[in-house]
């Protein structure tokens, strides 16, 4: 239940302005350099967006910075956890001690850094349980990003996100250690793609949901496949079955995580070369998030994010992985397995037209 | 293959100490990411205070710090999150002589987030004499790259060619431009600075005709006002001979119009009502005399969008007040201006100029907005590819760190995957055995010697190409010239009397055969230049009238730009139609963020496209595979594989050779 922060909420709508209404002199002075990137029209729609996130760590610490900084109409941070040195360590918006915090919670912590970056955005923090918040509540948004929970509660906000009428885009984040991986569910996306001068495709593309994108059998994923994919669902899968908070892992896991592996490996009927070892020693046995790689992360999920509100650029589909060691930020589309073959997989050709610039 | 372990650099990280220069859009980003990531001693240097325009990026700044020094503020920012760490801020250039070797050689690396190519090269110069490690970066738009210098393992940042200013013929500018840019260059370079900057420097704006030079000289005293001549009259005055009679004496050379369309001359009387009304009161909005930059002519005519296209007629009416309000308000300035794009007046007053000339050649108006990206050269800029970009920049800091030549990479990030990928890492390539920079490989210079001064020397190779601030130059063991605070008076004069001598009368004779040595005490850079004599230049493809080789710079890129809108804000401009005229109008483009160099084939350069984001698409860059350089894919193992590629997509020129694989040694 939302409780006692209900007369918290931010007041949806009061300070959007119309469609087409011009921004302020203040807004276009302070948000030229980026006008200048994503024009007037992309800049109007993100005043007026509504993003939530649930879980605040370094890795959606980067995030809310960048689209604060982007300039949306609200952002509503989710996270009733309190202060503690693992929360700090690659968090730049929570206060270096206890003794500054006052009793607060993540979410109001990160919340009253991020009100100074933009002062034309409406940042706060919501009390409650993200589990125990009804489709309504998710409705009042156009992002829904999650992040520092297991895969069950991933999927049910997923799920709740999808069961509104209007889209409700849903991303999930994570960063271990030195690797980072996003997952993106636009359901059905519209957008224009360029493709010369003066020629535009209108492309649609159909998002699987998490439940459906990890339904796909392994088998018939490309060869090429990142590694990263298959290690974090086998991290994934140690963790739901353990009851382990996000990350609470270790090195002394890593027979049991191996055991996991092989298991899935045989049940998937694919090689376990697929699923390094040493990679999945290194995600067992990292300490946390690493500060460049929620930089990474948080600044990938802040375009897309910025993409899919604006209805600009093509957005990614539907995993992201990142890895100090390859150094490759790579995109992966996870959605040809069983549960999505509702969805055809290449952008639809909708229709040609000519741009009028 | 792998890294070691993160946690084995922790001990690394914490000893070390960084330099960073430049605490703009990457700077913010990265002194935040330096400090979540365990560094704890860091020295920053940035000469830049906090602009308005800066706040929607780099977020360690607030409004209320608007004016005060990056470097500062941004130490303060962090501190506040880090507060046991070191940061120590240098308000400065970091050419100033105090960052010399001896100050980088204190550092175990140093993280480039600058605005310009001089700094960078200079920064490279002093990281080579240093033998200290640099991590370069750069970003514009959605478009970033970071690449690690390590003298004698990878290339210096000079090893490869980087691009040349924009330059446009001086007879597009001010005879025959067909596109906007022309028109914004004539308003900016020609006009504006003809009205209201320096009356002593040369000036084309009456280069219109065929005419002799006396003609013109005659006409100089047209831009002066008269003694008591109403300023209304004055500004209708300017108005009819720039756009009126300039373009008739311009139309009376028939053979310039042959192919091309006619323009059409403009007079005040036929787009400004009859002589305006005093502002009732109306030019008190503007505030005080003081208040300088919130000076308007929108204001004091009531127009409030930027992103409006004005008709002719508001136009006319922007140029006569703008040019009004110089003059009653602003006399001071008057003869000192240079053009700034953060001057509001001087915006409105080049937007006005740009548009009615533009209307005079049937070339599209553009709105304020457009008009100030061009006229300063202003580089799109958003913090999410800043935040990658120093992410990235940390990891490889980290790497150089660990000692791991074999793990560098350069990594670029991009707006469209290529291969699957946002973030592409690139094995760094090795140091070019002919860079001059950092393989002292001796340069050639055809000159005539006979004719061309030291002076022409100093200025068009020395420090133009060769990027020296302070130079020393020798022949032999004798001294031709040298810059310094410390010299005598007769040295002093000494060497102003060798600037103005020709090479071959110089008291040290020049002639083809001799070898001089040129030295940046700063840098701790020497080069030796080969003198060769030569009599004659083409003075349309060699307008310095020498040719230095063993430095080469790629011409500007006509072809990409083909494919772009207007509306890439100014950066994306062709040359236009070739002049006759062996003079060119330089225009000094200063990236943000970003220097970009067009590739060589031998390695993915830059993928910096120059206006490769463009207001109202994500991208002007094509997308389809027909513009994607070829790319090559090397499998070392099952584990990793490399990616070679001649051009990213649609990003990289078209160079499709096959590339090699070169791995460090």
């Amino acid at each position: 239940m939302v409780g006692d922060s209900k007369g918290d909420l931010p007041k949806f709508g009061l300070q959007l302005g119309m469609e087409g209404e011009e921004l302020t002199e203040q807004e276009t002075a302070l948000y030229d350099r980026q006008i200048r990137v994503w024009g007037l029209d992309a800049q109007r729609r993100l005043t007026r967006a509504s993003i939530l996130v649930s879980g605040v760590n370094g890795t959606t610490a980067e995030f809310c910075k960048n689209i604060v900084l982007a300039g949306v109409g609200t952002l509503t941070l989710v996270d009733d956890r309190e202060f503690s040195e693992e929360a700090l360590s690659a968090n730049f918006l929570i206060p270096p001690e206890k003794s500054l915090c006052d009793g607060k919670t993540l979410a109001e912590l990160c919340s009253d850094s991020l009100k100074d970056f933009n002062p034309m955005v409406h940042v706060s923090a919501l009390k409650g349980d993200i589990l125990s918040f009804k489709e309504d509540f998710f409705s009042k948004f156009d992002v829904v990003v999650v992040s520092c929970c297991n895969l069950s509660v991933k999927k049910l906000i997923n799920e709740k996100c999808r069961s509104i009428s209007k889209r409700v885009a849903f991303y999930s984040v994570d960063c271990r250690d030195s690797c980072g991986e996003i997952f993106v569910d636009l359901q059905s996306y519209k957008y224009t793609k360029k493709k010369k001068l003066d020629e535009a495709v209108e492309c649609e593309l159909h998002y699987p949901s998490l439940e459906q994108a990890l339904a796909a059998p392994w088998k018939k994923l490309p060869k090429k496949m990142s590694k990263l994919y298959f290690a974090m669902r086998v991290i994934e899968q140690f963790e739901e079955i353990e009851n382990r908070r996000p990350g609470g892992i270790s090195f002394t896991d890593l027979p049991a995580v191996l055991k996991i592996k092989k298991e899935l490996c045989e049940a998937q009927s694919i090689d376990e070369y697929q699923v390094p070892d040493d990679l999945l020693e290194r995600l067992v046995s990292g300490q946390g998030e690493f500060p460049p790689v929620c930089a990474i992360l948080g600044g990938i999920l802040g375009q897309e994010v910025i993409k899919a509100v604006s209805s600009k650029g093509e957005p990614l589909k539907n995993f992201f992985f990142f890895d100090v060691f390859n150094g490759k930020g790579v995109i992966e589309d996870v959605s040809n397995g069983n549960a999505s073959s509702n969805f055809p997989i290449t952008p639809n050709l909708v229709q040609h037209f000519q741009l009028i610039d | 293959m792998a890294p070691k372990q993160l946690s084995s650099a922790k001990e690394l990280i914490r000893r070390a100490k960084v330099l960073m220069v430049g605490a703009g859009g990457i700077g913010c980003e990265l002194l935040k990411t330096l400090a979540l990531s365990g560094f704890e001693d860091i020295h920053i240097i940035d000469m830049d205070t906090i602009e308005v325009s800066n706040l929607n990026r780099q977020f360690l700044f607030r409004q209320s710090h608007v004016g005060q020094s990056k470097a500062k503020v941004a130490r303060d920012a962090v501190l506040r999150f880090r507060p046991n760490i070191n940061i120590t801020p240098h308000h400065d250039n970091v050419k100033d002589p105090h960052f010399n070797v001896d100050f980088f050689k204190q550092f175990s690396v140093v993280l480039n987030g600058l605005d310009n190519l001089d700094a960078r090269r200079h920064v490279n110069r002093l990281c080579l004499a240093a033998e200290v490690p640099l991590v370069e970066s750069g970003t514009t738009g959605f478009l970033g790259q970071v690449t690690v210098h390590v003298k004698g393992k990878t290339e210096c940042y000079e090893c490869q060619p980087k691009p040349a200013p924009k330059k446009y013929p001086v007879c597009t500018i001010t005879s025959t431009p067909s596109k906007f840019i022309h028109c914004i260059v004539w308003a900016k370079e020609l006009l504006f600075a003809k009205l209201f900057g320096d009356k002593t420097q040369d000036n084309d704006l009456n280069v219109h005709s065929s005419d002799t030079s006396s003609s013109s000289e005659n006409l100089e005293d047209v831009f002066e006002r008269k003694k008591d001549e109403d300023i209304e009259d004055y500004g209708r005055r300017i108005f009819d001979h720039v756009f009126g009679y300039n373009i008739e004496m311009a139309l009376s050379n028939e053979d310039t119009w042959k192919n091309r369309d006619r323009p059409r001359p403009i007079y005040s009387k036929d787009t400004l009502p009859g002589k305006s009304i005093k502002h009732n009161g109306n030019i008190s909005k503007n505030g005080s005399t003081d208040d300088t930059p919130s000076l308007s002519a929108m204001t004091s005519l009531g127009m409030r969008s930027p992103q409006d296209v004005w008709s002719l007629m508001e136009n006319s009416k922007v140029f006569i007040e703008a040019l009004k309000l110089f003059f009653t308000r602003r006399e001071k300035d008057i003869g000192s201006l240079t053009f700034d794009k953060d001057d509001q007046l001087a915006v409105e007053f080049v937007t006005a100029a740009a548009n009615i000339r533009a209307s005079s050649f049937g070339i599209p108006l553009h709105s304020l907005f457009e008009a100030k990206g061009m006229a300063g050269n202003i580089v799109h800029a958003v913090a999410t590819t800043n935040a990658v970009i120093a992410g990235l920049i940390v990891i490889e800091a980290i790497k150089v760190l660990q000692n791991e030549t074999e793990n560098y990479r350069m990594t670029y990030c991009l707006e469209y995957p290529n291969r699957n990928m946002l973030l592409m890492p690139v094995e760094p390539y090795e140091p070019n055995k002919s860079c001059y920079v950092c393989s002292k490989t001796p340069l050639s210079l055809e000159i005539n010697t006979h004719r061309s001064k030291l002076r022409d020397f100093v200025e068009k190779i020395v420090k133009a190409k060769l990027g020296m601030h302070s130079p020393i130059i020798m022949h032999g063991s004798a001294l031709l010239y040298e810059v310094g605070d410390d010299l005598e008076e007769d040295m002093v004069a000494n060497y102003a009397a060798n600037l103005e001598k020709v090479l071959y009368e110089l008291p040290s004779q020049v002639s083809g055969g001799t070898t001089l040595t040129v030295e940046d005490m700063q840098q701790e850079l020497v080069c030796s230049v080969n003198i060769k004599h030569r009599d004659e230049f083409d003075e349309e493809k060699e307008p310095d009238g020498m040719v230095l080789e063993g430095w080469s710079q790629p011409p500007p890129e006509e072809k990409k730009e083909a494919n772009h809108t207007v509306s890439n804000a100014g950066t994306s401009i062709s040359g236009g139609p070739v002049s006759k005229s062996s003079e060119v109008v330089e225009i000094i483009t200063v990236e943000e963020e970003l220097e970009a160099a067009p590739p060589k084939k031998r390695k993915l350069t830059t993928i910096i496209d120059r206006g490769a984001a463009s207001p109202g698409g994500y991208s002007s860059i094509p997308n389809d595979t027909d513009n994607r350089g070829k790319v090559q894919v090397v499998d070392d193992d099952d584990e990793e594989d490399m990616v070679m590629l001649d051009g990213a997509p649609g990003v990289f020129d078209g160079d499709s050779d096959t590339s090699k694989k070169r791995k460090l040694v």
